[in-house]
């Protein structure tokens, strides 16, 4: 039931390859407002954003990053379920080979939680009211 | 344009897009189309309230959202919140339950209670509401994808107890054309979906004629970025929709649009929405007597829950939170509204605590006991300026209305995506008004704490013991069913969708054999499918 979309960023630069960002929503949470918002930051700022729409499951999330051949992948998590989704879902990037790809996530994200997700691998974790520049600067300066 | 606005002050323009003046007189009043549409409480129009003696002669219902965990542990909460003075219930539920999905799936791995209460089959709703007396505390549930299944087994339940279902009174959210906007807990595609709306509200109308099967939510669609008046507007485009499928099938409008129901939203400038509420009362009105040729007044009246305002609090210093519920329940209070709810100030967080949720309704306690707000009807009615915005806020709505209509219908615009791609746009706009400092944000754009203090907010455990428990009584339930008579229920449920009945009669019949929400659910899939989003930016 995935729905993806390439949505070209306004700030293209001819021959060069922009960056790829998967920007998913996963498991059952609802909550898109957020997410679309991003996808639109991340547009203006030049990216290419391939949003997956709702309730993607982990093996979903895993063979787009492959398939549409990314340089981020980004979750937005409201609901608080990100700690059993990206537990989930970073053994199959591994298994993808996406490892040496930038994975991020937003959202509802207690503070508690955030060292386990970057020993997960997340290494960017952008909590409720982080700034959407700060977003986009952060794929820009690690994206490899 | 107002020609008093000397030209060292910049105009103020609030998120509907009309301008403020800094002085109102009657001449704006006049300008802006008098007092026709004032009326008295308790009269058409109804901008004033839809009673005559409104909150003197009862305040409004208490009714904070609550549900987590299995069935006992809502149950539990709901009992502390009544023993507290809340007056009403507002169940929430997890996500596999408003998708659709059983506990034991695969996809409600790790989601089964986190924001809400699991429910799988009838037996958990029995356990959910045990010991409270539904004459005297009404129950809303906030169930949309799954409301049919919800609302059958809820009467189902009050059957089995004993309750006349004729007098229950109650409701069920159930607005799906919103979780396409926001919120995303739809399942079938917007045809079948609509039609499931117009199965429950014919059927309420006839079996249960005091429950209100719809409540349609202006306040989702607010928060995912829509303007206050957009909010309103695209909420009664929406409930025209299911009043004209209820129609289509012959049901008078006077049998049932007395149960239709409304949600709002209570964040933003506090004039604004209290005009937009006072507008929105007589324009639906309007349309009742004037499109719908409805003749009873219940038909006409706006009733409401006027609540939450998650959208207006902030992750940054959240005990401001406090202070904004406190003026959100000013609002919702001057709003005339039937029943109050307030997001609890860790919200942006977690999961209310007790703690927090008792805050929230002492807030709203406190404006019962101590503030006044109860003693005189629409206090605010007859001011130069509230007068005024409700007027072009009322006029507003219309236009935007209309603009709907003119491009196809709401329906139309829901399912191509259209109004998501506009509500989006606007979020991002005001995200980015946020983050610049145009739309100022105490905590968050000004008035920050030099260094971040740490919060202290408590946060809601998740218990992945009450998912295995979950699961366990689920089994339990299937092992002592009559298999035979669950088969037979879901083939009638399987045959309804396929030919058209309406479908609540087989759902009912399927909850009562203790078929659950999944496999009711599955069987619809198979003839209506599942919606897919349309994606647009």
């Amino acid at each position: 039931m995935s729905t993806t979309t390439v949505a070209a960023g306004a700030a293209a630069q001819a021959g060069t390859r922009r960056i790829r960002v998967l920007l998913a929503k996963p498991g059952l949470d609802g909550h898109d407002q957020g997410v679309k918002v991003v996808a639109r930051a991340m547009m203006d700022a030049g990216f290419e954003v391939i949003y997956t729409g709702l309730r993607q499951m982990p093996e979903a999330v895993a063979r787009m990053a492959l398939d549409e051949d990314v340089d981020v992948i980004a979750l937005s998590s409201l609901a608080g379920s990100h700690l059993p989704f990206c537990r989930k879902l970073a053994p199959l990037l591994e298994a993808n080979g996406l490892r040496d790809k930038l994975w991020i996530i937003g959202g509802n994200l207690p503070a508690q939680d955030h060292d386990a997700l970057r020993a997960l691998g997340f290494s960017g974790v952008f909590p409720t009211g982080s700034k959407l520049d700060a977003v986009c600067d952060y794929i820009r300066e690690n994206v490899k | 344009m107002n020609d008093r606005l000397s030209p060292e002050l910049r105009p103020v323009i609030n998120e509907s897009g009309l301008e403020v003046q800094p002085l109102y007189t009657a001449a704006d009043v006049e300008e802006s189309g008098g007092l026709e549409m004032l009326g008295e409480p308790g009269q058409y129009p109804f901008t004033r309230g839809i009673h005559r003696l409104m909150y003197r002669k009862q305040p409004w219902t208490m009714r904070q959202y609550a549900g987590f965990g299995n069935p006992h542990e809502t149950n539990q909460r709901f009992k502390y919140l009544i023993a507290n003075g809340q007056t009403g219930l507002n169940v929430a539920f997890d996500l596999p339950t408003q998708i659709g999905l059983d506990s034991d799936d695969p996809m409600a791995e790790g989601e089964i209670g986190r924001v809400g209460m699991s429910i799988d089959t009838l037996r958990d709703v029995e356990i959910a509401f045990d010991g409270i007396d539904l004459a005297k505390i009404t129950v809303s549930m906030t169930i949309n994808g799954a409301a049919a299944i919800l609302i059958a087994m809820y009467l189902a339940m009050a059957e089995k107890r004993g309750y006349d279902v004729k007098q229950l009174r109650g409701t069920a959210q159930n607005d799906i054309l919103k979780e396409f906007i926001g919120r995303g807990t739809w399942i079938f595609p917007v045809e079948p979906s609509i039609r499931l709306v117009g199965d429950t509200i014919e059927y309420c109308a006839e079996h249960a004629p005091k429950y209100s099967p719809v409540s349609v939510c202006g306040y989702h669609i607010r928060e995912s970025g829509a303007t206050p008046a957009q909010e309103m507007a695209y909420a009664f485009c929406i409930a025209k929709a299911y009043a004209d499928e209820v129609i289509r099938r012959g049901v008078p409008v006077d049998e049932f649009a007395g149960r239709l129901s409304y949600n709002f939203n209570i964040f933003g400038n506090l004039f604004e929405q209290i005009c937009k509420f006072r507008a929105g009362r007589s324009l639906w009105a309007k349309i009742m007597k004037e499109q719908y040729r409805a003749e009873k007044p219940g038909s006409m009246w706006l009733r409401m829950i006027a609540a939450g305002g998650g959208g207006g609090l902030t992750f940054e210093q959240p005990e401001m939170n406090i202070v904004r519920g406190a003026y959100y329940a000013l609002i919702s209070a001057l709003s005339g509204t039937q029943t109050m709810a307030l997001c609890s100030y860790d919200e942006a967080y977690t999961i209310p605590t007790e703690y927090s949720a008792r805050i929230s309704l002492r807030t709203m306690q406190i404006l019962i006991e101590e503030m006044g707000l109860t003693e005189t009807v629409d206090p605010l009615g007859g001011s130069f300026y509230v007068e005024t915005m409700t007027n072009r806020m009322r006029a507003k709505m219309e236009e935007i209305m209309a603009e709907v209509d003119a491009a196809g219908g709401i329906v139309k615009l829901v399912s191509d995506g259209t109004i998501q791609a506009k509500v989006s746009e606007q979020a991002y706009r005001m995200q980015r008004n946020i983050e610049s400092g145009a739309f100022p944000k105490v905590g968050v754009n000004c008035y920050r704490n030099e260094k971040e203090e740490d919060h202290p907010v408590e946060f809601h455990p998740y218990n992945e013991e009450d998912a295995r428990l979950q699961i366990e009584s689920l089994n339990r339930v299937r092992a002592e069913r009559d298999e035979a008579q669950v088969a037979r229920a879901l083939a009638r449920v399987s045959a309804d969708a396929r030919s058209g009945v309406n479908l609540m009669p087989a759902i009912v019949e399927a909850v009562k054999a203790y078929a659950s929400v999944g496999e009711i659910t599955r069987e619809m899939v198979q003839v209506f499918g599942r919606y897919r989003e349309p994606i647009r930016f």
